[in-house]
């Protein structure tokens, strides 16, 4: 099949569907690969690298279009666009179809196929193409750098010979992909970093990035079921949202970015961050609204510009951080691509097998034979499972600590009272019973047990072999009860203790010299 | 010479040995300790020989030399993956001497009752002091006797059937003759009313039947027990052949074999204990076999085993600060130890933090893992027990599964319903990045899905760990 990327027409789009790279990996999936003149050059991979790649290079869309089996793109198609589609051919690009249901029915009617990225569904067997999460970690990134860029102070705190300089105060809202991205760059920037999601099971990854979870009280029957929603947020009942609320108040006047993720897939963006926490802000103060597109989490975002507010606080609402960052966004999109089509190719022929049992290609396609097959039916696997909050463990008192130990010296005490008591009951019957020379060896018995016991307990666990082997060699010991009876009248006896002699005598030569051998090769670095 | 002699070189002998065990706390100490051990049975054999008893010594040092001669070749040609075979085929030989030295004292035994009392006066040796012995004496010898015997004896098929297992000779997998635990139960009654009957007089052919009995509990019990339990079984009959030398020291009323029985009993005891208490397991239901029922239904695996090339390890390898090997019986049967040490050579002259995790029941030996390793020329400070690196994880970039599967294993600690619930285990999944380097897609020995093979942050590193290795080798740069 012939993949094809063409130029994006979307004004400002900078990313491109198909690198060099991306393209190396589709022909060896079988694929052959076209791409539009230029298309590339935006995220800086010019004509001559894809033809370097063996990519064919085609002077207009028009040319592509007409070329290709499969079109690659990054934005959904304009209506324009679209009208080129042929029957039988496949698209492959973000699509939204549930905000762009006319483009639906007109490719449907087309009989193209419509594969969208942004419905891959959030299962494990789908992370490597989804591109949602791709993006949005790009968008984590460049939120920080964006915000820094308009921060005038530094990310760290620094002791210098010119003074002090305190660390800047990060605040994350949304700890989806984009956020903890944003937590990740921050916190390596410098900046004491908190981070808040409505989902309480996220609290683990926010502090593995090295975030402090803004720690709200609250009923936990007051939230809704992460895994019932896909994995993503859920929107709040009221109460739940007003105390969310005053926290936020309470953080405002103390941080000096904020960086706001949160979306509820399908609705607008919730209003987190109000008109009067950014009063309460100082002047010189970032807020990165990365929920722009969908209205914005701030009440004062504008889509697509930077404001800055009568109180010196800048409020940054661009929406295309992405494709602020061209070359990396185009290099994990394409490989998004790849993945996609690597699982349309399952035998790698260069053959597309549209398999619409499968899950994840059942998931995304949103046209297909000339219908439109969106929105799809629940996936067969749940989505990752939310992990419930684990109760924590009680706090001791110091005085219930002391208690414990005292309990635990006491049963120690106690077991090993008994032990000894039930083992001396034991032997004095013994003694009772037996003849004095049977009692004699049997305290040397007991005795070299306890010295055994005692002494094991110390070897090493890493010369666990040698200790067997050196013990193999000395249980040879047996050789002396051979050699005492080797001097017998019986020729019987004088052959079975031979044998055992020579036996004890492989034992004893093998076990030595392989322990020698093995503890010679322990080395210190 | 006379028996005070004999009774100061054993005395000097037992603290040799015991100092011989001791000094395998270190490694250091250990290269001291094996000395120890040498002199000490050296003393041992030739305050024997001169003592009082022994005779023929011309037959005695010719067996010595011969046995002697296979033991220096064995030990000189024997690799270091075949050690625990190796181990197993020594504790058979303790195990057979054992019967044969028992089956002695009563052949001796008999002799003697023969005799009238008044030619017993010329007797020596053994002999004579089998012949100073009472009737009370005389029915404790024969529970010594019959206890050396019967311990030897299943001792020593035992260790065949291991060695044969080992050595990959026997089929690895459990199998029990129909009836299973029930015929060796009836075996050991069997050996029970024999033994009833021996102590009655009923003759040496009661003795004989018994050793055949045992001999058959001994293949079952070890037939039984599957591949991955080995480090119990051959640290449980490594206990036995001390037992037996024991027992067998009771009955000829020698105190350094009963010294010496008593430390490798224990010894091999201990060990026992702590291979079970590394797989949470009884004593019993490892020696009964098979894995202990379970409470419920196991949790499901969700996801999809991500396979990854040698180039994505290469790069993750060589962007890693601190790198966590974990071996498993997988690295000894691909022979792939070579390769892991020159990695960990590269790695670390990249400056890069790289240790090994050992868990207690890694391979099929009590610290086989660490031998192969030193053969290697791995430094022995970098190898580091589980106890010692567990919480390090979370701070590793990188961890490694080379061949291991259960003791990587995280449903024992996150599904109370696993079969191996409760076992302690690596923690690798804790790491950054978990590579498994694995042949294909199979349960481990006990046959329980690994979760951490479906995990986010593992990849499978498929192929034969050491052809993999080889490939990865020249990609670290």
């Amino acid at each position: 099949m012939k993949i094809g990327a063409p130029k994006e027409l979307f004004e400002g789009e900078n990313r491109v569907a198909m690198t060099p790279d991306s393209a190396i990996q589709l022909i060896k999936l079988g694929h052959t690969c076209v791409i539009e003149t230029g298309a590339g050059a935006k995220a800086g991979f010019s004509d001559a690298s894809y033809e370097k790649a063996g990519v064919e290079v085609v002077p207009s869309a028009a040319a592509l279009y007409d070329a290709a089996d499969v079109v690659v793109k990054v934005r959904g198609p304009e209506a324009d666009e679209a009208r080129l589609l042929k029957s039988g051919q496949t698209l492959i690009s973000f699509f939204w179809p549930a905000q762009n249901a006319d483009l639906l029915a007109q490719i449907a009617g087309q009989g193209a196929t419509a594969v969208a990225m942004d419905m891959v569904p959030r299962i494990s067997r789908a992370q490597k193409m989804d591109a949602l999460s791709s993006m949005a970690n790009i968008a984590g990134y460049r939120a920080v750098i964006e915000a820094g860029n308009n921060f005038g102070r530094f990310f760290t705190g620094q002791v210098t010979a010119a003074g002090k300089v305190p660390p800047a105060k990060v605040l994350v809202v949304g700890a989806g992909v984009a956020g903890l991205a944003a937590i990740g760059t921050a916190t390596s920037l410098g900046a004491i970093v908190n981070a808040f999601d409505v989902r309480p099971e996220v609290a683990e990854q926010i502090e593995s990035m090295g975030a402090n979870f803004v720690f709200l009280e609250f009923d936990a029957s007051e939230l809704p079921d992460g895994a019932a929603t896909g994995g993503y947020a859920a929107p709040s009942s009221p109460a739940f949202a007003a105390k969310q609320l005053a926290k936020f108040r309470e953080l405002a006047p103390e941080m000096d970015i904020v960086i706001t993720t949160a979306l509820i897939p399908g609705r607008p963006a919730p209003k987190l961050w109000t008109a009067d926490m950014v009063q309460m802000m100082k002047p010189g103060s970032v807020i990165i609204d990365l929920a722009a597109e969908r209205g914005g989490n701030c009440d004062l975002t504008v889509p697509d510009q930077k404001i800055v507010t009568d109180n010196g606080v800048t409020v940054v609402g661009y929406t295309d951080f992405p494709s602020r960052m061209a070359a990396q966004s185009s290099t994990l999109y394409s490989n998004n691509i790849r993945h996609m089509l690597a699982d349309l190719t399952p035998k790698k022929d260069g053959v597309i097998a549209h398999n619409m049992e499968d899950d994840v290609i059942r998931g995304a396609t949103v046209t297909h034979a000339g219908a439109v097959t969106y929105p799809p039916p629940p996936p067969k696997i749940a989505a990752i499972a939310a992990a419930k909050p684990k109760p924590k463990a009680v706090e001791l008192t110091p005085a219930e600590k002391r208690a414990q130990e005292v309990a635990a010296f006491k049963t120690q005490t106690r077991n090993q009272v008994s032990l000894l008591a039930v083992g001396t009951v034991l032997l004095l019957g013994l003694g009772l019973v037996a003849p004095a020379s049977f009692m004699q060896h049997f305290i040397v018995f007991v005795l070299a047990v306890f010295i055994g016991f005692q002494v094991i307990w110390n070897v090493s666990h890493s010369l666990h072999t040698p200790l067997m082997a050196i013990t193999n060699a000395i249980s040879s010991i047996i050789i002396l009860g051979a050699l005492m009876q080797i001097g017998s009248g019986s020729y019987l006896v004088i052959l079975l203790a031979a044998l055992s002699v020579f036996m004890a005598g492989i034992n004893i030569f093998g076990g030595f010299l392989v322990t020698r051998r093995m503890l010679a090769m322990f080395q210190k670095s | 010479m006379d028996y005070g002699f004999t009774t100061a070189a054993y005395v000097v002998a037992a603290i040799l040995f015991i100092l011989s065990l001791g000094g395998l706390s270190g490694q250091e100490s250990a290269k001291r300790a094996v000395w120890y051990g040498i002199v000490g049975m050296g003393l041992a054999i030739v305050a024997t020989l001169m003592g009082p008893g022994a005779g023929n010594w011309f037959l005695s040092l010719l067996m010595i030399a011969g046995g002697g001669a296979i033991g220096y070749v064995v030990a000189q040609r024997v690799q270091m993956t075949e050690m625990p075979q190796l181990v197993a085929a020594m504790h058979s030989l303790v195990g057979l001497a054992a019967v044969f030295v028992g089956f002695n004292a009563d052949l001796e035994l008999s002799r003697v009752l023969a005799m009238e009392p008044s030619a017993r006066v010329g007797l020596e040796g053994f002999a004579a002091l089998l012949a100073k012995k009472t009737a009370v004496e005389i029915s404790i010898l024969r529970v010594e006797v019959f206890l050396g015997v019967f311990i030897g004896a299943v001792t020593f098929t035992g260790s065949v059937v291991a060695f044969g297992k080992l050595a990959g000779k026997v089929n690895t997998t459990a199998k029990k003759l129909p009836g299973g635990h029930l015929l060796n139960a009836g075996a050991a009654i069997g050996s029970v009313i024999l033994g009833v009957m021996y102590f009655n007089d009923a003759g040496i052919w009661t003795l004989v039947a018994m050793t055949l009995l045992a001999f058959f509990i001994g293949y079952h019990l070890i037939m039984g027990i599957g591949g991955a339990d080995m480090p119990v079984v051959v640290s449980m009959l490594n206990s036995y052949s001390g037992w037996a030398a024991a027992a067998i020291g009771f009955s000829l009323g020698n105190d350094l074999l009963i010294v010496v029985g008593a430390l490798v009993g224990s010894s091999g005891a201990i060990l026992s204990y702590i291979m079970c208490k590394a797989m949470n397991r009884s004593f019993i239901s490892v020696i009964l076999g098979g894995f202990g029922g379970t409470s419920g239904p196991q949790m499901e695996v969700t996801g999809e085993q991500i396979a990854i090339d040698t180039e994505g390890v290469a790069a993750a390898l060589n962007e890693a600060d601190s790198i966590i090997i974990i071996p498993g019986y997988g690295m000894a049967v691909a022979q792939a130890q070579q390769s892991v040490s020159e990695l960990t050579r590269k790695l670390r002259a990249k400056g890069k933090t790289v240790r090994f995790a050992i868990h207690p029941v890694a391979g099929r030996l009590p610290g086989h893992m660490n031998v192969l390793l030193a053969e290697a020329k791995v430094p022995y400070d970098i190898v580091l027990e589980m106890d010692e690196i567990n919480e390090d994880f979370p701070s590793t970039d990188v961890a490694i599964v080379i061949g291991s599967n259960d003791i990587v294993n995280p449903a024992a600690q996150e599904d109370p319903n696993s079969p191996i619930a409760g076992m302690p285990v690596l923690e690798c999944w804790k790491a950054k990045q978990v590579f498994v380097s694995k042949r294909g897609q199979g349960t481990g020995y006990s046959g329980i899905e690994n979760p951490l093979f479906y995990k986010d942050n593992t990849r499978m590193f498929y192929g034969d760990a050491k052809k993999s290795l080889d490939a990865l080798l020249p990609l670290i740069d």
